[in-house]
């Protein structure tokens, strides 16, 4: 069973690897979207630094939702999605896996380049491992809850777009927790209870989700 | 009896704008959906009876 | 064991979930649910308006909570009761009950559209802003976008066996969401602006101001009963027609 896991995820990360620039572009839109609030807001380094968390986040949970439509519809052209629906392998096993490649080859990246981002918008150094931890546990409730949203919109018109609508109030939480780690430890107190909070979500995420994106790719293959 | 007249009543104690504009508002709202719920029940059924006069609900 | 039961057992409750029982039966109901919902109205505006007094902390604007507080509590009473259509139908696959969750979901939206105006109107005089991003209006406004997500999502797809059931599996996930949403908004106002000011009124709150928001409380259930067992035939209709059309064209295919 770990095998088919193992093989499952080491074809979702070759095939991610043959579309390097789709990574790619993804962490370049977080970088872009992040410059774009000291250009609009002005150069002002005190003002920076109190928005750097929410801006950080926000830019990471629009930059995690560019790649979710194309999560499950390579799969359904190529007929891979059908395989998987009639495989005696359960279904919510083999979604789970294509969630964990999916944040691997998304999530991932932001988590690297999210330091930087920091240091120019001049967050404190010492945050940088709450940043860090915050969207290492944020990001793959992002991923798991996104790949409900593609589920569900696997195949329709204004697909795109429809999913944001479905799926960023769904973040809510996450963002709102994220940030405030980020927030709380920047005025001296302890991010333990956010990022406590995360892990929770992240279990619940990661138990309920793959039921859910499982029954949700059922009803738009069927 | 709060009100010593009509006028005293439509000026709601100086809040007028604030709790008739909220009265307005919904009172405008849920007319819109009945009358929207009527245009397509009425439009579904002279689709299904092909155009003929359609009955009264 | 006593006739009661029996009786009760003897109903076969999903002969009422075909759309074709269904229908006389939604269609005699309506009326009386509309007037019922009429006479709560007319009799909670009155206790509002007549016999409720004056707040001695807010003055007459506090009247604005007959509509408010009903209608936030439908707001959201509607969404789980969309999400609890939206669980049957998934487990016995019955298709009246995705109806009933898309002819729910229009109206939970405008109750949602009313506690957000009102609270916005309420919340001018007494905060002295249009909007305020308050733990409650903050957590309504994400509700309104839920409701968004599964109406959109239910328009998007042709298929309407497939638009209710992804729908509701967008509600079931929602549904575990909104006590996830809602706490976190809170936690995050209390973080950002200390206490905030309560939209409820004071806690001594007269006997007749209780009366007449219960009065209005059931004159909005009794009209979104009314609302959404009127929509719901009109999607029956709609539906018949669109199988009638399949028919039509398959007729014309074989010949």
């Amino acid at each position: 069973m770990l095998a088919i896991l193992r093989s499952a995820i080491h074809r979702d990360l070759l095939l991610a690897w043959r579309r390097r620039s789709d990574v790619a572009t993804a962490a370049l839109f977080f970088m872009i979207v992040v410059s774009l609030f000291p250009l609009g807001l002005g150069p002002d380094p005190e003002l920076l630094r109190r928005i750097a968390p929410g801006v950080i986040w926000v830019a990471a949970l629009l930059a995690s939702m560019l790649s979710l439509n194309r999560m499950f519809s390579s799969d359904l052209v190529d007929g891979v999605l059908e395989q998987m629906l009639i495989s005696p392998m359960p279904l919510a096993l083999i979604v789970l896996a294509r969630v964990f490649a999916h944040w691997l080859i998304s999530g991932v990246p932001l988590v690297a380049i999210a330091p930087l981002l920091a240091l120019q918008l001049g967050l404190a150094p010492d945050l940088l491992v709450v940043l860090v931890g915050s969207l290492a546990l944020g990001t793959p409730i992002l991923s798991l809850i996104g790949a409900i949203g593609a589920a569900l919109t696997l195949d329709l018109r204004g697909g795109g777009v429809l999913l944001a609508l479905l799926v960023l109030p769904l973040y809510v939480p996450v963002l709102i927790i994220g940030s405030g780690a980020l927030e709380s430890a920047a005025a001296g107190q302890s991010a333990q209870p956010h990022l406590l909070l995360l892990t929770a979500l992240l279990i619940l995420a990661a138990v309920f989700a793959p039921w859910a994106i499982a029954a949700a790719l059922r009803i738009s293959v069927e | 009896m709060t009100w010593a007249s009509w006028t005293d009543f439509f000026a709601m104690g100086g809040y007028s704008l604030y709790v008739w504009g909220s009265y307005a508002v919904t009172a405008a709202v849920i007319l819109t959906e009945v009358a929207l719920l009527r245009l397509r029940r009425r439009a579904i059924l002279r689709q299904l009876t092909g155009g003929e006069g359609v009955r009264r609900p | 064991m006593n006739p009661p039961a029996l009786a009760l057992r003897r109903i076969n409750w999903f002969h009422y979930a075909s759309p074709q029982t269904f229908l006389p039966v939604a269609g005699t109901l309506v009326p009386w649910f509309a007037w019922a919902a009429a006479a709560f109205c007319a009799a909670g505006l009155y206790t509002g308006f007549f016999v409720a007094p004056t707040d001695h902390q807010q003055g007459e604007v506090y009247r604005i909570i007959f509509i408010h507080v009903p209608a936030a509590w439908m707001s959201m009473f509607i969404y789980l009761v969309m999400a609890l259509w939206a669980g049957v139908g998934l487990a016995f696959n019955t298709r009246l009950s995705g109806m009933m969750a898309s002819a729910l979901a229009p109206t939970g939206a405008l109750f949602t559209v009313i506690a957000l105006w009102t609270g916005s109107m309420w919340g001018k005089p007494t905060w002295g802003a249009w909007w305020v991003w308050d733990a409650r209006l903050t957590s309504e406004l994400i509700l309104l976008f839920l409701y968004f997500g599964f109406m959109a999502l239910h328009a998007a797809i042709d298929d309407p066996r497939r638009a209710d059931r992804a729908a509701a599996v967008l509600a079931l996930v929602g549904v575990v969401n909104v006590p996830i949403i809602y706490f976190s908004v809170k936690w995050w106002n209390t973080l950002h602006q200390g206490a905030s000011v309560g939209l409820t009124a004071a806690p001594a709150m007269a006997a007749t101001m209780f009366a007449g928001m219960i009065l209005m409380a059931f004159a909005a259930w009794m009209y979104t009963i009314a609302v959404s067992l009127h929509r719901v035939r009109s999607i029956i209709f709609e539906r018949k027609r669109d199988a009638d059309r399949t028919v039509q064209y398959a007729k014309g295919l074989r010949q």
